[in-house]
């Protein structure tokens, strides 16, 4: 009888987990998809991209927490300002580099990394803040599921079927997806390349302050919170596939099962430790990503 | 309606066009014919915007190509169907067909357009949802002709049509030009082919070393001795 209960709470925890995990990918999947377009269009990697959602974070927390400006009209504010942000980085930093070797775009945005890094210590110091909003805990049975990551979830799939129907139903979002098949012969379907990529950018960007307002609900924000989750996200990139948006959308899921599951067998750290070990074991047995063709 | 004067073009130090004068009136069609490397694509290249001249005037009825941007110069009404046909491989056909339509102007008569043009090539209705990479060649190059015709241009750049395909595709290939040419499109056409091309154009220029060596009618081609001595095995 003692075993049976003892399995009845496992089995309780294990659901628990799995959806916490499924929750978690949700988040992941939409910081995923900011990169994978970026790459898959631009052909250069943000490796600032993590710290964009950091400065959005900020955002939220001023304009929440400082000027008390409502929660659901900062939101939409956060997301233009980084869409901006993104823009301004392509116009600014990448475009002038855009022939450059790939090396050279990556220190750029590297720099960048540190340049924002180094900015929002200056600027806003190295305290944790947050939101102060304490959103409640849903009971399910004797499951827990936060509030917060429930919105979350759902927040960024509303996100990412936004930008899919973009991509698919509109003239524009075509072209994003053509653009990386033949650059050259844009100009011929009367494609202006610098705007798309422009427009690339700022979606981009806009993803990643989406990300930063679901993330703010839930974590701290500080200079160096990209750390905490701009690896992550590229482990996912990369096991997706670098600019697959279907193979980066299984990834993050995969990644925050394992992360969920690692953490119920032992402490959330584990499940990160379990999560970068398997994406190593990956890249020996897939290396071009999980949905990349067989050679 | 397409006015080429003392064009000059190339690659870097490499010069592809010497002094290129070409005239193409509406309603006509008209052929660059010439063998490989002569510049026959990069006098194509050199209308559409791909690559600019280094020296020479080109004007599309009346306007400055060379000072229009090249994402604009399809909205002069100019249609470049490129070399090796250049479809988005991982596109569907519809969406292929769509980025035919981008500009502005065209975008306002996708759905007209795309009538026409599935009118013009049912089978691409069949396989609109099909991705245009896994088609067969001759599929692919309606697919090709069929997205420059989205944009309705006056003036429709043919660059190599028959390249690559089986006997039977090309002369349906050749049907099609016959067609497009009767639904009142000016036609210029760069082939190969020289026979074939001779049999569904007005005029053309035979073009070797990066310069017109010859033009006339079609007739006058076919009867010139330069043309039946290198082209036509004759």
């Amino acid at each position: 009888m003692g075993m049976q209960a003892f399995l009845d709470i496992f089995d309780i925890y294990l659901l628990e987990a799995v959806i916490n995990g499924i929750l978690l990918g949700g988040v992941l999947a939409l910081l995923a998809l900011g990169l994978n377009l970026i790459f898959g269009v631009i052909d250069v990697t943000w490796i600032c991209y993590a710290e964009l959602v950091m400065i959005g974070m900020y955002a939220m927390y001023f304009m929440v927490q400082v000027y008390g400006i409502s929660y659901f009209i900062a939101a939409p504010l956060t997301v233009l300002l980084v869409a901006m942000l993104g823009a301004a980085l392509h116009y600014l930093v990448i475009a002038p580099l855009l022939t450059a070797p790939p090396i050279n775009q990556l220190l750029a945005t590297g720099g960048v990394l540190f340049v924002l890094q180094s900015f929002a210590t200056v600027a806003f110091g190295i305290d944790f803040r947050n939101l102060g909003i304490r959103l409640p805990v849903l009971s399910f049975g004797d499951m827990n599921f936060s509030y917060a990551r429930l919105l979350s979830f759902l927040a960024a799939l509303v996100g990412m079927v936004a930008v899919y129907l973009f991509m698919t139903r509109t003239f524009t979002g075509t072209a994003i997806r053509a653009i990386s098949q033949d650059r050259q012969i844009m100009a011929l379907m009367g494609v202006d390349t610098r705007r798309i990529y422009l427009i690339t950018s700022a979606i981009g960007g806009g993803l990643a302050g989406l990300a930063a307002c679901l993330l703010v609900l839930q974590y701290d924000v500080h200079p160096f919170v990209g750390l905490s989750f701009g690896p992550i996200t590229f482990l996912i990139c990369v096991l997706g596939g670098l600019g697959n948006f279907i193979g980066g959308f299984i990834a993050a899921f995969v990644f925050a099962e394992i992360i969920s599951l690692g953490g119920l067998f032992s402490d959330l750290e584990w499940g990160y430790v379990l999560a970068f070990a398997f994406f190593i074991v990956m890249m020996f047995i897939r290396p071009a990503g999980l949905l990349a063709r067989r050679r | 309606m397409l006015e080429l004067r003392a064009v000059n073009a190339g690659y870097g130090t490499f010069q592809a066009l010497f002094d290129v004068d070409l005239d193409v009136k509406a309603g006509e069609a008209v052929g660059v014919i010439g063998p490989n490397g002569a510049g026959k694509t990069t006098l194509m290249r050199v209308i559409s915007g791909l690559i600019r001249p280094s020296r020479g005037s080109i004007k599309m009825e009346g306007v400055d190509v060379v000072a229009t941007p090249p994402h604009k110069i399809v909205s002069l009404g100019i249609a470049h169907v490129p070399e090796n046909r250049r479809l988005f491989p991982q596109l569907s056909v519809d969406d292929n067909l769509k980025m035919g339509a981008f500009m502005k102007e065209a975008r306002d008569h996708y759905a007209e357009r795309l009538e026409v043009v599935f009118d013009l090539f049912p089978r691409l209705k069949e396989r609109r949802h099909q991705m245009a990479g896994t088609m067969s060649g001759g599929e692919q190059q309606m697919c090709a002709i069929g997205r420059a015709l989205m944009s309705n241009p006056k003036l429709l750049l043919l660059d190599e049509p028959s390249a690559g395909l089986a006997p039977v595709v090309v002369q349906q290939v050749f049907e099609l030009v016959k067609r497009i040419r009767a639904s009142g499109l000016t036609v210029l056409i760069v082939e190969q082919n020289v026979q074939q091309v001779l049999k569904v154009v007005d005029r053309a220029y035979l073009i070797e070393a990066g310069t017109i060596r010859a033009s006339g009618t079609s007739a006058e081609m076919l009867a010139s001795d330069t043309v039946k001595e290198a082209y036509l095995g004759v």
